[in-house]
């Protein structure tokens, strides 16, 4: 079985699986990394959102033969060691704005809100109404207001 | 996190609590049980309010006796305990026969516990408790029954502890109980000397059972409940940590997923190309279940890969050929007649009959349960709402004695009535029986609202007669598809019949929980409500919530059609004419609060509805923009139209133990109303549902999110809590469609105003599922 490799939150991993497996299952089933969750497999419900170099993606539509060796994947169980604290700015925002409900859409939620702040950031300005409203994570607790508070907040403290 | 501002001494006579509806003054008994460290018990039972009040005719008999009610009275035939261990380190533990899926229950007992006990909330351990055949009925979570019903017996326990503690303190100090206090685990002697509750979980444990009588903190003198706690596994969810049923690795339990057929509940003749799929890489086994064909592989990518590559040969399903028009046809046959009473000829009529399409209540964690079915036992992990009735179906499934099955109970990622059934378990117990291997069974999405539960399509006509500002009569006719009752709330009613109000008798299942749950909250004359069930060929269940939101809805608009009617504005006429004074307040508090009747650009209305429920009341006010550049804005594969720009509510949920999750769960269910009014919806066609993601099922995203909400939490003086976990979805919904109906001058018919417009391309249906992309790496953001 062909053999890959690249690096998960700091570590270089290589994994024997077939070329064409989803990296959601490869991240989940074979690096038992059970952040990243399933909630379509199809790219729209944004619940396996992870970074890739830094930027959001979704496993779940990416080959894992498509992964270079030195693409850094981070998941959310990576994500506070990308700080010097024990969790994340953003991490800590959505436990004080209590955002979890069942908590099934917040690691995907938190990876999206962690690279929306960067992107805005790169271009030169603040979060708007507009980012919010274009994030596509779904939750069907409908935690939806604080998630926008957190963010806000998070923003801030990043 | 928090501790007692003052520190308690032991209970004295003046600190009883007040003699209230609610809560019995008859003796409140714990236990102390043998064990090694200090273990407490109490009987589910506790404090449970007695079914015997009689129930005249008017007033409705949910605000007498309603499904809450039911729920906690369901306990009294058998002797159940809920325990509580301390342990070494000082730390409580209690595993609670419920589930969690978001509500925040945990979270409330370990409060309830922090309170009794005089410790803080962070040295409170709340598990979920696996199946646990004795409790019979009362092991099932549903009906936003739990803190109602778990309320005192939790308290009785944790008392019962904090009593045992003082004693044996009271020992080793050499003191009088009555000179020893306790603050934040501690218990601190006349001296000044101190044992904290650790030191004292030993010596205070019992070498036999002792049963001892507790008396419970005062109300007054509560200093955790009623305070805002975040939820205790805040910090697990957002650093993945939370553990689900899916993140459980069980030794041998691969991958399992199920190619389904092309149309509802249709069943697989043959396997065309069994050796071929066999074969794929990473698949171990390939079974034919009556669902369809299992597939079990190294990864779930597999599982897909296999399931599209199957070439099966399928029976046809029981609704082949129906469409959404046909169905609702079969309803409108079966609605039943109105009898208006005899009214003055110059009363004026108004009729109203609205239709609620299919909605599918997946959660976003898909059905997903682990089973490991041996030739003599069988195990399953999976989220369960009523862990008992699974268990007695998988044992059933596989042909094994009730005693043989273990079920354990997993946090879910979400449930909103659809973790009520075992489905994922049981037919994973089934494959895995058939594959003779252990299994982790996913859902793909496609398979949720295509094959699994939904709430019932359904048809709400509405009957009003009107004289001289009076409202003369107001009739209700529901008529729904059959909403699945199998979860065991039909076996607790069918057990308590003689316990129930006299008006339930000869009534079927579901006409008795319509009566139980439905109330008009108005002095509307003579009211009927009347419940009508067809066709029991659908996945059905409750879905947060069982009739009120449509029921709601149909009331809500025809309120307001009758307050056109009398010239009045639809707050004032509903101040006028409400008769539950926890709805007028809680309308009146919205009303102030979301700034009713103020101005606003044209295009953007107000809407302002109320429900009333499991004894407590919500209300709801909503603006709506309907002006073009917002009903137009472009966002890809979404469905915008019109927006919801704030949202008020108001609750009275009784004694509220966590503020901050009530509002959390309010939030949510304004989420859930505004989906059901503008969006989501189920759509049958040729014997099948169209939708198969997120992107075709268009639950409330960002881009419907009201910028402006708020939840404001009533006071209450009740003694116990309310439910919670459905109060916030009626008024909601009901809200929305009202401010549409003003907004466009025209009383929508069909529910979500969407539904007449297919917003997607639909996938196939075979292959079953979609293809997972590829092209991942070119969207990041
Ligand atoms: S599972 Fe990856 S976007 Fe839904
Ligand atoms: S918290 Fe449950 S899906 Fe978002």
């Amino acid at each position: 079985m062909p053999q890959h490799t690249f690096l998960v939150n700091g570590e270089r991993v290589t994994v024997d699986v077939a070329d064409d497996v989803r990296l959601l299952w490869v991240l989940r089933d074979v690096l038992r990394l059970t952040g990243p969750k399933y909630g379509c497999g199809i790219n729209v419900c944004k619940a396996c959102t992870s970074h890739v170099n830094g930027k959001a993606f979704n496993p779940c539509s990416v080959r894992v033969g498509d992964l270079a060796p030195d693409d850094e994947v981070t998941t959310i169980e990576g994500l506070a060691d990308t700080v010097d604290a024990d969790l994340h700015p953003m991490q800590q925002a959505w436990v004080d704005h209590d955002v979890a409900q069942c908590g099934y859409c917040q690691p995907g939620q938190i990876m999206a809100a962690v690279a929306l702040v960067r992107r805005v950031r790169a271009e030169g300005r603040a979060i708007t109404d507009a980012d919010l409203d274009g994030i596509r994570n779904i939750c069907r607790c409908g935690t939806y207001t604080r998630i926008r508070e957190a963010i806000r907040d998070g923003a801030e403290r990043m | 996190m928090t501790t007692a501002p003052t520190s308690r001494t032991p209970d004295t006579p003046a600190s009883e609590p007040p003699d209230r509806p609610g809560v019995s003054r008859r003796r409140l008994i714990g236990w102390v049980l043998a064990s090694g460290t200090l273990a407490v018990a109490a009987d589910l039972s506790s404090g449970a309010p007695s079914a015997s009040a009689a129930v005249p005719s008017p007033p409705q008999v949910p605000e007498i006796f309603d499904l809450g009610d039911l729920q906690t009275n369901s306990a009294l035939p058998t002797s159940q305990l809920i325990r509580i261990d301390l342990d070494e380190e000082g730390v409580a533990h209690f595993a609670i026969p419920r589930m969690e899926v978001g509500q925040g229950i945990t979270t409330a007992a370990a409060m309830i516990i922090a309170e009794e006990l005089d410790l803080p909330v962070d040295r409170v351990r709340v598990t979920l408790a696996p199946a646990r055949p004795e409790l019979v009925f009362n092991q099932l979570t549903g009906g936003s029954n739990t803190m109602q019903s778990m309320f005192t017996p939790i308290r009785v326990a944790a008392a019962t502890a904090r009593g045992a503690l003082l004693q044996a303190a009271a020992t080793e100090l050499g003191a009088q109980l009555s000179a020893l206090t306790t603050k934040a685990g501690v218990v601190t002697g006349p001296t000044g000397a101190t044992l904290t509750y650790g030191q004292l979980s030993t010596l205070a444990a019992s070498t036999e059972d002792v049963a001892v009588e507790v008396s419970l903190t005062p109300r007054r003198e509560f200093s955790v409940i009623g305070t805002s706690h975040g939820r205790d596994d805040a910090v697990a969810a957002v650093t993945g940590r939370k553990q689900f049923t899916m993140d459980l690795f069980v030794e041998g339990a691969l991958p399992t997923m199920v190619c389904r057929p092309p149309t509802l509940n249709g069943s697989p003749r043959a396997v065309r190309n069994l050796a071929t799929v066999k074969a794929m890489p990473g698949v171990t086994d390939v079974v034919t279940v009556d669902t369809g064909v299992a597939v079990r592989a190294a990864t779930f990518g597999q599982c897909i890969d296999a399931v599209r590559a199957l070439d099966v040969q399928w029976n046809g399903g029981p609704v082949d050929g129906e469409d959404d028009e046909s169905i609702l046809a079969e309803l409108r046959r079966a609605e039943l007649p109105m009898v208006v009473p005899k009214v003055p000829v110059l009363a004026s009529t108004l009729d109203l009959r609205v239709e609620f399409m299919f909605r599918s209540s997946a959660a976003l964690e898909p059905n997903c349960a682990i089973a490991d079915v041996r030739r003599d036992r069988a195990t399953v992990w999976a989220g369960l709402k009523a862990p008992l009735v699974a268990q007695r179906n998988v044992a059933r499934a596989v042909g094994l004695p009730i005693s043989k099955v273990t079920v354990n109970v997993v946090t879910g990622g979400g449930s909103f009535g659809h973790k009520l059934f075992g489905d994922a378990a049981i037919e994973a117990a089934k494959i895995s029986k058939a594959m003779g291997k252990p299994v982790k069974l996913m859902w793909h999405r496609a398979d949720e609202p295509r094959q699994g539960r939904t709430h019932p399509m359904a048809t709400s006509r509405v009957r009003a007669t009107m004289l001289a500002g009076q409202v003369l009569t107001f009739e209700q006719r529901h008529t729904s598809v059959v909403t699945d009752f199998g979860h065991g709330l039909g076996e607790r009613l069918t057990a308590l019949a003689a316990e129930l109000p006299a008006n339930l008798g000869g009534l079927s299942l579901s006409q008795s929980i319509f009566t139980l749950t439905q109330e008009l909250p108005y002095d509307f004359g003579v009211v009927t409500q009347l419940l009508n069930e067809v066709d029991t060929r659908f996945n059905t269940g409750s879905m947060r919530n069982i009739y009120s939101p449509d029921v709601a809805t149909a009331n809500e608009l025809a309120v307001d059609q009758i307050a056109k009617r009398f010239g009045k504005d639809p707050y004032s006429f509903r101040m006028s004419f409400l008769r539950n004074a926890k709805a007028k307040r809680c309308l009146q508090a919205v009303a102030k609060a979301g700034g009713w009747g103020r101005a606003l650009p044209k295009g953007v209305t107000q809407g302002i509805a109320v429900h009333t429920e499991y004894k407590g009341a919500t209300a709801v006010l909503v603006e709506l923009d309907t002006r073009p550049a917002t009903v137009n804005r472009k966002i890809r594969d979404a469905v915008t139209g019109p927006r919801v720009t704030k949202a008020v509510i108001a609750v009275d949920a009784g004694l509220v133990v966590n503020p901050r999750g009530l509002e959390a769960q309010m939030m949510g269910g304004v989420a859930d109303g505004i989906a059901l009014a503008l969006t989501s919806s189920n759509h049958l066609q040729d014997g099948h549902f169209l939708e198969a993601s997120w992107d075709n099922y268009f639950y409330t995203r960002q881009w419907n999110v009201p910028p402006e909400f708020r939840c404001i939490v009533m006071p209450s003086d009740e003694e116990l809590p309310g439910g919670a976990g459905e109060a916030g979805v009626a008024a909601s919904v009901a809200a929305v469609a009202c401010a549409y109906a003003r907004a466009t001058g025209k009383v929508p018919t069909r529910f979500p105003v969407n539904h007449g417009t297919v917003s997607f391309t639909p996938k196939s249906f075979v292959p079953s599922v979609p293809e997972s992309p590829t092209d991942g790496l070119s969207y990041t953001s």
